[in-house]
């Protein structure tokens, strides 16, 4: 394993300077600063107007609070209402068990598609990839059949099985193809080590690919976060709902509680941040070490 | 430490083609056994098999009298050194070589004594606690040894462990290799396409050519008595020369070959059958060519390139008769592009090689071992 690290050539310009002339990289920021703008605009909105009042919301949706239109009434209703702690909870657990399952049982099978020959490895291969191109949400009836037919609805497991599945193919795919730039020669090694398949895999090749599995995690994790489709219809019920869901509670039909909604939303931003920037500093590494052979 | 047998070993790729083809060899105990051939010659799948990383399609091998065919790597009492080191990146150096000892299960005091005895040996005490990442290439190839060390195996298995350092080491570290057998008394079989290892390391030299063992004996016997013409071109450098030639006439313990451009070369060897008329290959090597008349056979030459070494000058040639040669000669000695140069080499000096590259027998003094090949 050549782990050398890249030292900068200070004389040599960037690859933006060659790319797009000397002053190229102040492009490529601007660019990148745009879009960055463009994709904070609704979560800065949603942040600043959760910490306003009602009427202040409606005035001047764009304004940053002041000290009359500050408030903290959305938080005190959202915290207060216990049962959106629960919400939170079943949130939380439905997406690390997911996530669990998906790293541990993705990097498994990427192990066994790309370590061992056996009959109908690339049937298996194809029908993952197939996974990736259909969305899960096309088997919504069936999945919903199922549910029933294991007597699964209004639970969590139910959500993390669909959630499972729903990630499975894309960890697989990208898991396996970290696991066959292992050298062969560190597995040989290994078993004339005398060390055990399952040993290997644990012990030698999970710790090598974690920054595949930090982006893995972090791809998975954030659909299952985010999604309100499957708990909508699989666990709707008052003791397993999740915050997406619980969360239209607050949007009524005639009257929405924005106070409510944006606190909700602002509070629900802070886990996924929290496990983001966990899995960050290796899903730098990751996304890149991919790209570049 | 034990002896290797290896009977009638084959390997073939979805039962066709043969990769190996019966090979049969025998490995004393504490012997330095050095596989050799040109790349794609099956010598790292020989090795694989051996270490049980390949499956054995026929025939057998046996470590230490025991029929090992179907053994796990593991159960084989072997150790292997990787081209690559392949050292696990995270573990430290001290926990590289306690790894498959952890494994196996042995107690902590006896992995760490055994860890202390083999670093103390290599010379690594220093670098336990480092990642691989954090060493040199000489100092990973210890680890490497290290780690095959503390297993205690009875046999020690070498893939081309050498080629990824840079040249001053690799002189180094074969010394140190050399070394370290003696130390151990250990039974090795290493690979490499390096004939200047094969020849300094080995005790016995297995030369390999499409699948099949060439010719295996001590370095001297390859260099002295190569058996046939693949053997002869593979050991030393530069390349034997080769001149293809006719048989003019046969004596009881020589024969005459012309070698085009009216030149005929007097060599000492058994005929064995081979009767005027026949076609043979004549083989001489650099060293052997003098710049001067002092030997029997005399040949004649124009300088087309000269490699200066320093202590030595390759000097290449076209012969009379248009073949070209590469003869070694004095670095002191000044010769120009075009010159004509008189050479001359002695007639036992020659190999003889029939129309199936089969050596015939030398058979003149100048031979360590003339009188007791074949």
């Amino acid at each position: 394993m050549s782990s050398s690290s890249i030292t900068s050539l200070p004389l040599r310009p960037s690859l933006v300077q060659r790319s797009f002339g000397p002053a190229g990289h102040i492009w490529v920021h601007l660019v990148l600063c745009l879009y960055a703008v463009i994709a904070l605009f609704p979560i800065a909105l949603i942040l600043i107007n959760s910490v306003k009042t009602r009427e202040a919301i409606f005035d001047n949706p764009m304004a940053l609070p002041t000290a009359d239109s500050f408030s903290l009434i959305g938080f005190h209703k959202v915290l207060s209402n216990t049962n959106f702690l629960l919400y939170f909870s079943n949130s939380l657990v439905v997406t690390l068990a997911s996530l669990v399952l998906i790293v541990l049982f993705g990097a498994m099978a990427g192990w066994a598609l790309s370590e061992y020959k056996f009959r109908g490895n690339r049937v298996m291969t194809l029908f993952m990839a197939i996974g990736i191109m259909i969305p899960i949400r096309l088997g919504t009836v069936s999945i919903l059949q199922l549910v029933v037919a294991l007597d699964l609805i209004n639970t969590r497991t139910a959500l993390i099985l669909v959630y499972t599945a729903q990630g499975l193919p894309l960890a697989v795919m990208i898991l396996s193809e970290f696991i066959r730039q292992i050298p062969t020669e560190l597995k040989d090694a290994a078993r004339c080590d005398g060390v055990g398949e399952f040993r290997i895999f644990f012990q030698v090749i999970l710790p090598l690919i974690r920054p595949a599995i930090a982006t893995v995690a972090v791809f998975t994790m954030i659909p299952a976060w985010n999604d309100l489709w499957f708990p909508l219809i699989l666990a709707p019920g008052e003791q397993t709902r999740t915050v997406t869901l619980g969360v239209q509670q607050f949007i009524g039909q005639y009257a929405t509680d924005w106070n409510s909604v944006l606190a909700a939303l602002s509070l629900a931003v802070i886990p996924v941040l929290i496990l983001y920037m966990l899995f960050s500093r290796q899903l730098i590494r990751g996304l890149t070490s991919g790209a570049v052979k | 430490m034990a002896n290797v047998s290896i009977q009638n070993l084959k390997k073939t790729y979805d039962g066709k083609q043969d990769i190996l083809s019966g090979l049969n060899l025998d490995i004393r105990d504490g012997e330095f056994c050095v596989l050799v051939g040109p790349s794609g010659c099956g010598k790292s799948t020989l090795l694989r098999m051996l270490c049980g990383l390949e499956d054995i399609s026929s025939g057998q091998l046996s470590i230490g009298g025991e029929v090992v065919n179907h053994l796990p790597p593991a159960k084989r009492g072997i150790a292997m050194v990787f081209q690559s080191y392949a050292l696990y990146p995270h573990m430290n150096v001290y926990k590289n070589m306690a790894f498959g000892l952890k494994v196996a299960g042995s107690n902590k005091a006896d992995i760490d004594e055994r860890i202390r005895h083999a670093a103390g040996i290599l010379k690594i005490d220093h670098l336990l606690t480092r990642l691989p990442r954090e060493l040199s290439g000489g100092q990973r190839q210890r680890v490497a040894i290290g780690r095959a060390i503390v297993r205690k195996p009875r046999l020690f298995l070498f893939d081309e462990p050498l080629s990824n350092l840079d040249a001053a080491l690799r002189v180094q570290t074969r010394l140190e290799i050399a070394k370290l057998h003696k130390q151990l008394a250990a039974t090795i079989v290493y690979v490499t396409h390096d004939q200047v290892e094969a020849m300094t390391l080995g005790d016995k030299i297995v030369v390999m050519h499409d699948g099949k063992i060439q010719q295996a004996g001590t370095p001297l016997e390859l260099y002295q008595h190569p058996q046939n013409l693949f053997v002869a071109g593979f050991i030393g450098s530069p390349k034997m020369n080769l001149l293809p030639g006719t048989v003019a006439t046969v004596t009881a313990d020589s024969m005459i070959v012309s070698i085009g451009g009216g030149q005929q070369i007097r060599v000492d060897v058994a005929p064995a059958g081979v009767k005027p008329g026949e076609q043979v290959t004549l083989g001489l090597r650099a060293e052997h060519i003098h710049e001067n008349h002092s030997g029997s056979e005399q040949l004649l030459g124009t300088v087309n390139l000269v490699e200066h070494l320093g202590e030595a000058n390759f000097i290449y040639l076209s012969l009379s008769g248009g073949q070209d040669v590469v003869l070694r000669g004095d670095g002191n000695r000044n010769v120009d592009i075009g010159e004509q140069l008189t050479l001359s080499a002695d007639s036992h000096a020659f190999h003889v090689f029939d129309a199936e590259g089969r050596a015939l027998r030398r058979l003149k003094p100048g031979n360590l071992l003339s009188s007791r090949q074949h």
